[in-house]
């Protein structure tokens, strides 16, 4: 009986052709939707954690189809490193609070108007952007470390 | 606005706060400083030559930061800073008095001597793996369970410090390592929750968690409420993690497994949390459940203190006996707590001043004398006066002053220990100290008469030299240490009033709540 399982550097992940051939789509889409979710979320139910959750899932998916180098390759960053430039990124939203003389992690806005719109910009949505990268950063870290372990 | 219910004049009030001082900053930037570097280094963690350069000038300015506190709150008394501007008792405040800044300081000194000995101590390998972000992070997580004004924020950087103390605990993954990191994380786990727990039934009772708050509010809630088994459950919760007497086998399994230097950390710093935390509530917030639970408290003060210094006496590896000491070290402070009175909890906040400083000190100094002697066993290890005179001097001096002997630091807090135990007639644990000490003097002596006295068997013993990670941080410790024996005045002056401060949190209350506190 022929071996079928795959040799090193051959592509890794779950075989079925559908799942392989859709899970990138997948995942671009969830990865748009979890920025959406991530930008309402500032008045409506949504926010960093659970938009960072979904952006997660969907590299998970990713891994799991297409193997978790080509997640790593696709990242470009170290999940890590995105966890922890999300950390540095909060941190430095409440310290932002220190140039306009009030107490730690204040809110605060400016409205530009950009290409004729007005956008909401505060330091609440940096801090959230964090939040989002931190969830998205270490989640990934460990489904990789998972998925990972059954190539090894 | 009518509609909400909030009088107008509350909302003015909290949108016409007074700008806030740059000084007034210093209350939040040392943990913030941690959390950043620490993401930085992350981020930085393949470039292995920019990590100790980044980390230990970043560690240098945190020390200073925690000195600049220091000063602040000598000058002008306990410091809020609260978060986003949401007026207490509903943002989140971090409180700064003379207490929380002392033991803040010492953790910050304590840390750059850590950073410094890590530069030889930890390897590539480990580095690899991030022993300098958790070190921030983990010096972030106490730093912030120091300085913070809010029940539930403190177990937060219980846990900050407890996830990252995790990752330096295993950093090498050997099998003994994973062995005693086990048995730390599921006991550690443990005592955080039922910390949890808690700050939940607190909440359900006051509604509030700001520390503040609640010493105001406990008085008037005290006839109605369960405030005794409150008590008992963080009293509970806090000598889990100090490690007192019938919770306390995680430490010696544990701390022993670890590089030299994170056990070091561990030990001048994790315990004294949760010493730190009992007194904040057991003497601050509830000081009526605190008193009625000093018998008990006393009780468990002597077991440790006994337990601990008999352990020490008992073991024939360095580093487990220096864990046992730690654990004698916690039933002195206990014994503080218990008695109450302004000298003892002076002493208490002393004692873990020097604590801190002299454990870490004291693990140094067994690294160094393991990598000399080859072996942390004192049946193998020999000649090491031979081998390091200096090494031996330094060693001499930490273990007078754990054992509480003149004229090191170890000395005044036992002394006011010891004669508050006496004042307040409780004679049994004005002994108890006394003994414990002796049993200490006579184990450090024992393991100094035996691996630094002793020739070895086979004569001749060559010359060796330490390493400048090795003796510039264990010289400055020792400094430190000897400073303070001999000039305590300043200090002691500082812990009376930071004692005071406790006792009589007027001045903290005024601090975090300028218009008075708010009735319900």
């Amino acid at each position: 009986m022929a071996d079928r399982s795959p040799r090193r550097g051959e592509r890794r992940g779950m075989d079925t052709l559908i799942f392989r051939t859709m899970a990138p789509y997948l995942t671009a889409l969830m990865m748009l939707f979890s920025v959406f979710v991530l930008l309402r979320g500032h008045n409506q139910p949504g926010g960093g954690f659970i938009g960072g959750l979904i952006a997660a899932s969907a590299l998970a998916i990713l891994g799991i189809a297409n193997g978790v180098s080509a997640v790593r390759r696709a990242l470009w960053f170290d999940p890590i490193a995105i966890a922890a430039a999300g950390l540095a990124m909060a941190a430095l939203a409440g310290l932002l609070s220190l140039f306009a003389d009030v107490p730690f992690m204040t809110a605060l806005w400016a409205f530009p108007h950009i290409l004729g719109t007005e956008v909401a910009l505060s330091t609440p949505l940096m801090f959230d952007i964090g939040v989002y990268l931190v969830v998205t950063g270490a989640i990934t870290t460990i489904a990789l470390a998972l998925e990972e372990r059954e190539d090894d | 606005m009518a509609a909400s219910g909030i009088p107008l004049e509350a909302l003015q009030t909290s949108f016409a706060l007074a700008p806030v001082p740059a000084v007034h900053w210093l209350v939040i930037a040392p943990p913030v400083w941690c959390m950043l570097v620490g993401a930085i280094l992350i981020m930085a963690r393949k470039r292995m030559g920019l990590q100790s350069w980044l980390a230990i000038p970043a560690l240098g300015l945190l020390a200073l930061m925690d000195a600049g506190l220091l000063v602040a709150v000598i000058r002008e008394g306990p410091i809020t800073m609260v978060m986003g501007r949401w007026l207490p008792p509903f943002g989140i405040a971090f409180t700064v008095d003379l207490t929380g800044a002392l033991f803040n300081l010492a953790a910050g000194v304590a840390a750059l001597g850590g950073g410094v000995a890590a530069l030889g101590d930890i390897d590539r390998t480990r580095r690899a793996y991030g022993f300098f972000p958790f070190l921030f992070l983990m010096v972030g997580g106490v730093s912030g369970a120091f300085l913070t004004g809010d029940l539930f924020n403190l177990y937060v950087w219980f846990e900050v410090l407890l996830i990252s103390s995790f990752g330096l605990i295993v950093l090498g993954s050997e099998r003994e390592q994973l062995d005693g990191a086990t048995k730390y994380a599921i006991l550690n786990l443990i005592g955080t929750t039922l910390f949890l727990i808690a700050v939940g039934i607190l909440y359900a009772m006051f509604g509030t968690l700001n520390m503040a708050d609640i010493a105001a509010k406990a008085p008037t809630l005290a006839p109605s409420a369960p405030m005794m088994t409150l008590g008992l459950v963080f009293v509970a919760a806090f000598s889990m993690k100090a490690a007192a007497f019938p919770v306390n086998f995680w430490l010696p399994a544990s701390y022993h497994t670890p590089r030299i230097v994170v056990a070091g950390l561990f030990a001048g710093l994790l315990t004294k949390v949760g010493v730190y935390a009992l007194i904040r509530v057991m003497v601050m917030m509830f000081p009526e459940e605190g008193n009625a639970y000093s018998m008990l408290i006393g009780a468990v003060a002597i077991a440790t203190m006994l337990t601990g210094a008999l352990g020490a006496l008992a073991q024939a590896d360095i580093r487990r006996m220096l864990g046992y000491m730690v654990i004698s070290g916690i039933g002195i402070m206990l014994t503080g707590v218990s008695l109450g009175a302004q000298t003892a909890i002076s002493g208490v906040i002393f004692y873990g001043l020097h604590s801190m400083i002299v454990m870490l000190a004291l693990y140094l100094a067994a690294g160094v004398a393991g990598r000399m002697g080859g072996s942390f066993s004192l049946h193998d290890l020999a000649g090491l006066y031979a081998k390091s005179p200096l090494l031996s001097a330094m060693t001499l001096c930490l273990f007078l002053s754990v054992s509480g002997l003149p004229p090191f630091s170890g000395f005044w807090p036992k002394a006011m220990l010891v004669k508050a135990a006496f004042d307040f007639g409780a004679w049994w644990q004005g002994t108890a100290l006394l003994v414990s000490g002796l049993l200490t003097t006579i184990a450090a002596a024992r393991a100094f008469a035996l691996g630094w006295w002793r020739m070895p068997a086979t004569g001749a013993v060559d010359p060796m030299r330490m390493q400048a990670s090795e003796w510039v941080p264990l010289l400055a410790l020792t400094l430190v240490s000897l400073a303070i024996g001999l000039y305590p005045e300043p200090l002691l002056a500082l812990t009376l009033s930071a004692a005071n401060g406790v006792l009589d949190p007027s001045a903290y209350l005024h601090s975090v709540f300028p218009a008075g506190v708010p009735t319900p």
